[in-house]
């Protein structure tokens, strides 16, 4: 059988849309991740022009280097205060705007100002703000007859700030998921809630709003899991990884090895230990919204 | 009070009083309160950005500037410094990305829809895959490339990571999909060829999924500190973002011009989003990204 | 015991009034089927009655009681949502727990996990257990009662919303258009055991529907609105024989009431060329309404005429086109003296029907009105009632 000559005019015309985009996947994706595992294998830096292959020495080094522990274990501490409040502030938002009536849309707009801002400017006014000396969140605790911090020189308190600093970026981007999710519950499930006497807030929200959120919740939570581990500007901008290198976050960590110190073959170890933190996160999201119950 | 109903009387504010509408109000009051904390930083920058530096961090602190300094400082900002030039290099950067992105997404996730070819669940299977790694995972071979190319500190540089959006391919095709067959096999019934059959029935029809990428995307870059940290070295192919980080030790600055330069460079996004807040907010639920 | 009284119900959303002073009585034990087209506000009365709506004024009384200021719960009704609205994330047993788990626990109790570890939370379990039994074998889904409800059929899911709404042993039922996602076949089925449900239980059923089938077989009394105005309230064949208003007589009945104009004066009805000898209480145009079914066509071989009646009166009738509905058949077609107008006949076919060559004579038939079938409506829709009195003795003249 002959294939139709639409056909074969048709898959002709395919090849040829998809090749710009097939190159460009290949030299952006395919080949530079090939090079990062290749990479990894050697003590290759930008400085010296001959390199030797050192196996897995780079993944080794890895799991001694203490910088990398502190990296781990800082990105885990910041991800440990910042998740719970990108997740649970958001959504009591979220809730709490949906039932707005005239209000909605101004505060919608107020919630989701600080996500389009540039953070890496907003990074400046923050560390203003958390100026330990003048800053205006100091000023106001002392009124209220609080301590005053000493929001980034502090080695246990910088990670809290950058969490705030992170949580103040994502809370309307969060929210804007949520109240996605809470518009799309069907209206006339409430409505048979109660009548069968589910009408106390409590009972809404445990009989259908959460378990009708399931998958935009497990959506937030993996995105927020993710960002968290992206943290990098405000660390950029306002720490350098300081003070003492309490502020020293994986990505931060990786970026410094590779262009900073030119440990090329090291840092792209660190890249693919990442890369597997965010497929793991990425598979767990799958193995859930697998099981999201639709009807 | 609660339940006062006079028959013949019109409903006035006060009857509608009720307990339940007394806990919506003090839900309103505290959200206005958080609205307030979230916006409070954007104020607090505009308002520094019109004092002199002496006043900035001046302990009786007030959002009205004692000395108005904000001519002087805008002026500095776009004129004595180069912001114009930081401004429009992040516009062409974003606008070519952009542009690469569309042209190269919107062929390829049309043929991924709509037609047949061998290899399609392959290049698809990679689209998936390529979706999950982010920029901070091949930077290291991409700015080595570019090293060896002796492309550095050039706008190609600056935008190539990004000219081919997997996740604008996966977005148009699942958008492309949903378009019905039976039109496009009508129009190929009357005579359309395959390139008018995008241009005009898909094209139209996607506006609004392109509309929400757009936004995305362009947000996402303009926002951007890490790639252009890496492959910026002179100052006339410095973003507006990037710009940031001249402040990031801070001593001996002028602070009413720090605020300034820090408010130029958010503007741009904020006011978009002021203006295109529909746009804005479909194109997160849309597309459920953060850059 | 549940006697439903609504009065003078009103209700605006925003600028459009959606309903105009209803004012009902619902007897206990009553099956009254609220139908009207869409939009005419039936589904915003069902959920007023409900309390999931608030009147803009009026009142729904249940059993004499102001119900205002009731919540759905404590109204003693149990409602069947037009999607079901079942709780896609828990298993048709869970769905019609519901209304148990909300009656019997604390609040505390019903908090997540609560449920198994607080004392109430277990030892209500096993009543809350055997009340979804009871009604599950009762509906026959007892072998359903761990799926969820994606995994059942339409059929099924009806049958659960029925269930979760009977655990609740209400006094009031009331469905919103419950069969309007079934198919055809199951429709006709769920119909008669909704019917025998509310039989063998004897509550009183509200029931809204926009299909005037439905609401004609299901229910002891039919009301009827348009644009958010009751039209006419009572039996079904009320409604079908004696309706108040040409709206009311164009709704009820399929096919539709065929219209045709005509005249009142001098004691005379005047269609076309034809004098009727029926006396109205009016002179100039009115609208006549002949049901499909009262036309008798006498001069054909192969169609009953059953209402052969010796007094009917003969108009002339063009035929156009013949429907075969099995062991009907429709003809469409208009009088003479109203070509414009559509009219259809149903007419049952007889042993010695045969087909198309029934009609051999030609298109131009004699047809014979009843006249005590005709219904007469003025140019305002309002029916016109004769005089029988003189109606009678002209006929026999």
């Amino acid at each position: 059988m002959a294939v139709s000559k639409l056909q074969r005019a048709q898959t002709r015309l395919a090849y040829l849309l998809i090749l710009p985009a097939t190159l460009l996947i290949l030299a952006i994706y395919i080949i530079p991740i090939i090079f990062v595992f290749l990479g990894s294998l050697t003590d290759y830096t930008l400085v010296r022009d001959d390199y030797a292959f050192v196996g897995f020495e780079n993944y080794q080094k890895m799991f001694e280097d203490e910088a990398f522990a502190n990296a781990l274990n800082n990105t885990f501490f910041y991800a440990l205060m910042f998740l719970p409040g990108a997740f649970i502030i958001s959504l009591v938002i979220a809730i709490a705007i949906q039932e707005q009536k005239q209000f909605r849309s101004v505060l919608e707009v107020l919630y989701f100002l600080p996500v389009t801002s540039t953070l890496a400017a907003m990074a400046l006014v923050w560390s203003a703000l958390m100026d330990s000396g003048q800053g205006v969140i100091n000023n106001t605790l002392q009124t209220l007859g609080l301590a005053r911090v000493n929001w980034f020189g502090n080695e246990d308190v910088v990670l809290v700030s950058l969490a705030i600093i992170s949580l103040w970026s994502v809370i309307g981007f969060n929210m804007v998921l949520f109240l996605a999710g809470l518009t799309a519950i069907p209206k006339n499930l409430y409505e048979a809630a109660a009548v069968d006497g589910a009408d106390h807030p409590l009972d809404k929200f445990f009989r259908v709003t959460w378990p009708m959120l399931g998958p935009t919740a497990m959506f937030v939570a993996v995105t927020s899991s993710i960002t968290a581990f992206k943290l990098f500007d405000t660390v950029a901008i306002l720490t350098q990884g300081g003070p003492d290198r309490a502020s020293e976050v994986f990505l931060y960590l990786a970026f410094l090895e590779g262009f900073e110190y030119f440990n090329m073959g090291y840092s792209a170890a660190l890249s693919l230990f990442f890369l597997g933190i965010i497929l793991l996160f990425a598979l767990v999201q799958a193995l859930f919204s697998d099981r999201n119950v639709q009807y | 009070m609660a339940d006062i109903s006079s028959p013949s009387s019109v409903p006035t504010w006060f009857d509608r009083i009720k307990p339940k509408s007394f806990g919506r109000f003090v839900t309103t009051v505290l959200l206005f309160i958080g609205a307030w904390i979230m916006v409070f930083p954007f104020i607090w920058m505009i308002s520094s950005s019109l004092k002199p530096t002496d006043e900035v961090y001046d302990a009786d602190f007030s959002l009205i500037p004692r000395t108005f300094k904000g001519f002087e400082n805008y002026y500095a900002v776009i004129f004595d410094q180069p912001y114009l030039i930081f401004l429009m290099n992040s516009m062409i950067v974003c606008t070519g990305i952009l542009v690469i992105q569309l042209l190269t997404a919107i062929p390829a996730a049309y043929a991924l829809a709509k037609l047949k070819f061998r290899g399609s669940t392959i290049l698809f299977g990679t689209v998936i895959a390529a979706i999950t790694i982010p920029i901070n995972v091949t930077s290291i071979p991409l700015y080595i490339g570019l090293v060896r190319v002796g492309l550095l500190d050039t706008y190609f540089a600056m935008m190539f990571p990004f000219i081919v959006s997997v996740f604008a391919i996966f977005l148009f095709r699942q958008f492309f999909r949903s378009f019905p067959d039976s039109i496009i096999q009508a129009a190929r019934v009357d005579g359309f060829s395959e390139i008018e059959i995008i241009l005009r029935l898909i094209l139209p029809a996607a506006v609004p999924a392109i509309a929400a990428f757009s936004v995305f995307s362009f947000v996402a870059h303009w926002n951007d500190l890490y790639w252009p940290l890496i492959v910026v070295q002179s100052q006339d192919k410095m973003t507006a973002t990037l710009s940031m980080m001249q402040y990031q030790s801070m001593f001996d600055t002028d602070y009413g011009l720090t605020y300034a330069s820090a408010t130029v460079v958010t503007a741009p996004m904020v006011i978009a989003f002021l203006f295109a807040r529909r746009l804005f907010i479909r194109g997160i639920t849309m597309t459920g990204v953060k850059g | 015991m549940a006697q439903l009284t609504l009065k003078n119900i009103k209700k605006s959303f925003g600028d459009t009034s959606v309903l105009h002073g209803i004012s009902l009585d619902v007897m206990d034990g009553e099956f009254i089927s609220l139908v009207g087209q869409s939009g005419c506000g039936k589904s915003t009365l069902l959920r007023i009655i409900a309390g999931l709506e608030q009147p803009d004024s009026g009142d729904v009384l249940i059993d004499g009681k102001s119900m205002l200021d009731a919540a759905p719960k404590d109204r003693n009704i149990a409602m069947v949502f037009q999607d079901y609205a079942l709780y896609p994330h828990m298993s048709v047993g869970e769905n019609m727990a519901m209304p148990l788990v909300m009656a019997k626990l604390p609040l505390y109790a019903r908090l997540p996990v609560m449920r198994r570890i607080t004392p109430a939370g277990r030892n209500a379990q096993p009543e809350i257990r055997a009340g979804v039994e009871k009604v599950a074998k009762q509906l026959r889904i007892d072998h359903l009662l761990d799926r969820k409800p994606a995994q059942l059929s339409g059929g099924q899911r009806q049958r659960v919303a029925l269930g979760r709404a009977l655990v609740r042993d209400p006094q009031t039922f009331l469905m919103d258009e419950p069969l309007s996602n079934l198919d055809a076949k199951l429709r006709v089925q769920v119909r008669t055991e909704i019917t025998e449900l509310h039989a063998s239980s004897g509550l009183t059923f509200v029931y809204v529907t926009h299909d005037q089938v439905e609401a004609m077989t299901m229910s002891s009394r039919v009301a009827l609105l348009q644009t958010g105005r009751l039209l006419q309230v009572g039996t079904p064949n009320d409604l079908f024989a004696d309706p108040d208003t040409l709206d009311v007589a164009q709704f009820i009945g399929s096919p539709e009431i065929n219209i045709t104009v005509g005249e009142s004066q001098n004691g005379q009805v005047i269609i076309g060329e034809t004098a009727l000898p029926i006396a109205l209480n009016t002179t100039g145009p009115i609208q006549i309404g002949i049901r499909p079914e009262t036309i008798c066509i006498p001069n054909v071989s192969g169609l009953v005429a059953a209402h052969r009646a010796a007094h009917g009166h003969t108009l002339k009738f063009e035929k156009r086109l013949v429907e075969d509905l099995g062991p009907e058949i429709l003809i469409h077609g208009a009088f003479a003296h109203a070509p414009e107008n559509i009219v259809r006949i149903r007419a049952q076919k007889s042993d010695t029907y045969s087909g198309v060559d029934t009609f051999a004579q030609g298109n131009t038939l004699d047809v014979k009105l009843n006249l005590n079938q005709l219904l007469f409506f003025g140019a305002d829709g309002q029916r016109l009632r004769p005089d029988f009195s003189t109606a009678k003795r002209a006929e026999t003249v």
